[in-house]
């Protein structure tokens, strides 16, 4: 009997690997050889990130607890939810809220695409902190790879700003009081500050310091929201982007996932 | 009792952090045992060869005393080359990963809600008001430090600090791509203490335990609106004048010749110290340069000015070190 399944799932499988569509998508022929293998990193284009050998070692979960990669899986599942979101969202004070309540009770898997936004974007800070633990602890930043250590701690910054600015977007008291306090810390800066040390003696005032910058006014009102928005699905998503692909060119061009120096 | 910590524990907006403290929890440990493991077998590895019973194709495969990473494998997968076919042997543990993270992701998206409140409304403020979880740290550290400190000099600092750390590093073939605790000792220590205990540590702080007016509430006390604690701190000048009983010392003037003298000093005593130390013990950061290792242990030893200051506040009673009339330390 699952001789017979067997057979009928290899039949099947065949009649799929060999068809045109099939061979069509992804250029690669069917079999398990050293050269099929190689194929497949080197010719599909999600996987030509990678290398075609990689360190033994730095396929061990434990080695890398895959922080890095589950990161970057994180980033694009809050990718593809946070675009589906902006088509039901609104940035303004009026609509905002409204359109929270709206996702939650009445778009067909709303409250699902919201959820998995929200706590995805908490799950990426806290996978970004433990990769950078594990980079620490396996003294990984050291030569050659200083830098990619720096664009690290660029990417660990720009996470949590992400993460920053979409709190205030659902326009609830939780979001609004949680960006206040945490924007009121601008108004601190020395010299660029109001309240900040020689802020006063250099002329800032509420209505012209850093934090009227980052607000678009003096109190978090519509012009933040709108401005919380743009970097939240925009700017800061962009550059994010623009450094991950730097980070994993290091991580190629460095030499590869690090491993001790031993080959011999 | 119980019921309260449950009622804070599963806040949802608190499940995160529950689940920040686990993972960190565990993959310190994982890290520090793995490293212990290896400097152990390192030192089988040295001492075999010392006794000349070495052999070649142990399960070591040590060479010139590289460390090995060879922990990791069954006796099975000892056999493999060591580089691999990044197909299917890496992309198999990848997709394994990303299912594992999808499948969990869902599970909390379908069983719990993300929160809601009411709708923003600038006329009430909620107490505690509190900044987003991995933010709660530097607002702990408002007990401690004035706003310019707290919110904008320390994250600046940490940035930096973080950024400079391989530039900082006086042993760079040491402990290179391999778990190691016995070859980094102090990196990992300091770093660890960063990470966990003033950062880490803080989050769960400001997340558990703080409660209205950002007073302390142990997790199973009722958070209590009405609660005034009377607590007279001074600065540091006024605590000199209260001890030595000279007056003069409780002026303003003093005051900021004072602080300005206790944090000069305190540079020059810990830099110094740690100079001297270094030289007496001829220590590989001499290396960096006396430039570089100035730039290391003052970041070093801002560091531990926080948990000093914390110190100073809740056993002495000392609210700034410096008061000027533009800022106050
Ligand atoms: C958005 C956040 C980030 C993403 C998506 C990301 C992704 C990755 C990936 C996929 C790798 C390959 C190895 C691995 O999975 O561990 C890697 C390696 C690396 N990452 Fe990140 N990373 C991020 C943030 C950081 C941070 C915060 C740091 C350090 C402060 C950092 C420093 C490094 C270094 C030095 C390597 C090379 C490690 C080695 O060769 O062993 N990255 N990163």
């Amino acid at each position: 009997m699952s001789n017979r399944i067997d057979e009928v799932i290899k039949k099947v499988q065949k009649e799929i690997t060999e068809s045109d569509i099939y061979r069509s998508i992804y250029r690669i022929p069917p079999g398990d050889t050293p050269r099929t293998r190689l194929l497949w990193i080197l010719d599909t284009v999600y996987l030509h990130l990678h290398p075609s050998h990689v360190s033994r070692h730095g396929c061990k979960y434990f080695f890398t607890w895959g922080m890095g990669g589950i990161s970057f899986l994180v980033f694009l599942i809050l990718t593809f939810t946070g675009v589906l979101l902006m088509f039901y969202y609104h940035p303004d004070t009026a609509n905002a809220y409204q359109d929270m309540k709206y996702l939650m009770h009445d778009v067909p898997f709303g409250p699902l695409l919201r959820n998995m936004h929200r706590w995805a974007a908490h799950l990426m800070v806290i996978t970004v902190w433990l990769h950078m633990l594990r980079v620490f602890m396996t003294g990984s930043y050291k030569p050659p790879r200083q830098f990619n250590w720096v664009v690290g701690v660029c990417l660990l910054t720009l996470t949590m700003l992400l993460s920053f600015t979409g709190y205030l977007l659902p326009w609830d008291q939780l979001g609004m009081w949680a960006v206040t306090v945490g924007t009121n810390m601008a108004r601190a800066t020395p010299i660029l500050g109001h309240e900040g040390p020689f802020g006063e003696q250099l002329g800032m005032t509420a209505y012209n310091d850093v934090r009227f910058a980052l607000l678009g006014g003096s109190i978090v009102a519509g012009n933040a929201l709108l401005r919380a928005y743009i970097w939240h699905c925009i700017a800061l998503p962009l550059l994010v982007g623009i450094l991950l692909m730097v980070h994993f060119w290091r991580v190629r061009k460095d030499g590869g996932i690090s491993g001790p120096k031993l080959e011999g | 009792m119980w019921q309260n910590i449950w009622l804070i524990v599963s806040k949802p907006d608190n499940i995160p952090i529950v689940l920040m403290m686990i993972l960190v929890a565990f993959y310190t440990t994982v890290a520090l045992r793995l490293g212990i493991k290896n400097d152990r077998l390192r030192r089988q590895a040295a001492s075999n060869r010392a006794s000349s019973e070495f052999q070649q194709g142990t399960a070591l495969q040590e060479s010139n005393g590289a460390a090995t990473v060879d922990i990791f494998y069954t006796p099975e997968e000892m056999k493999l080359p060591k580089r691999v076919h990044t197909f299917p042997f890496l992309v198999k543990v990848e997709f394994l990963a990303a299912l594992v993270v999808i499948v969990f992701l869902m599970f909390w998206s379908i069983f719990l809600d993300a929160p809601l409140e009411e709708p923003a409304n600038p006329n009430f403020t909620p107490n505690p008001s509190k900044a987003p979880w991995y933010f709660l740290g530097l607002q702990e550290l408002l007990v401690y430090f004035d706003p310019w400190i707290a919110g904008v000099v320390l994250p600046t600092l940490i940035i930096i600090g973080l950024m400079a750390i391989p530039y900082l590093d006086s042993q760079p073939h040491k402990g290179n791509g391999y778990y190691t605790f016995a070859e980094r000792r102090f990196a990992i220590l300091a770093f660890l203490f960063g990470f966990i205990g003033l950062w880490v540590v803080m989050v769960v702080i400001g997340t558990f335990m703080r409660g209205p007016g950002w007073m302390w509430f142990w997790p199973w006390e009722r958070w209590d609106p009405h609660r005034v604690v009377s607590e007279t701190n001074v600065d540091l000048n006024q605590f000199l004048a209260n001890i030595t009983g000279i007056k003069a010392l409780a002026t303003p003037t003093a005051s900021m010749i004072i602080g300005f003298l206790a944090i000069t000093l305190y540079y020059a005593l810990t830099l110094g110290g740690t100079y001297r130390y270094a030289v007496k013990k001829q220590l590989p950061d001499l290396q960096l340069g006396l430039v570089r290792f100035m730039i290391k242990y003052w970041f070093f030893w801002t560091m531990m000015a926080i948990p000093i200051k914390i110190i100073l506040r809740l056993v002495f009673h000392i609210k700034y070190i410096w008061v000027t009339p533009w800022f106050n330390v």
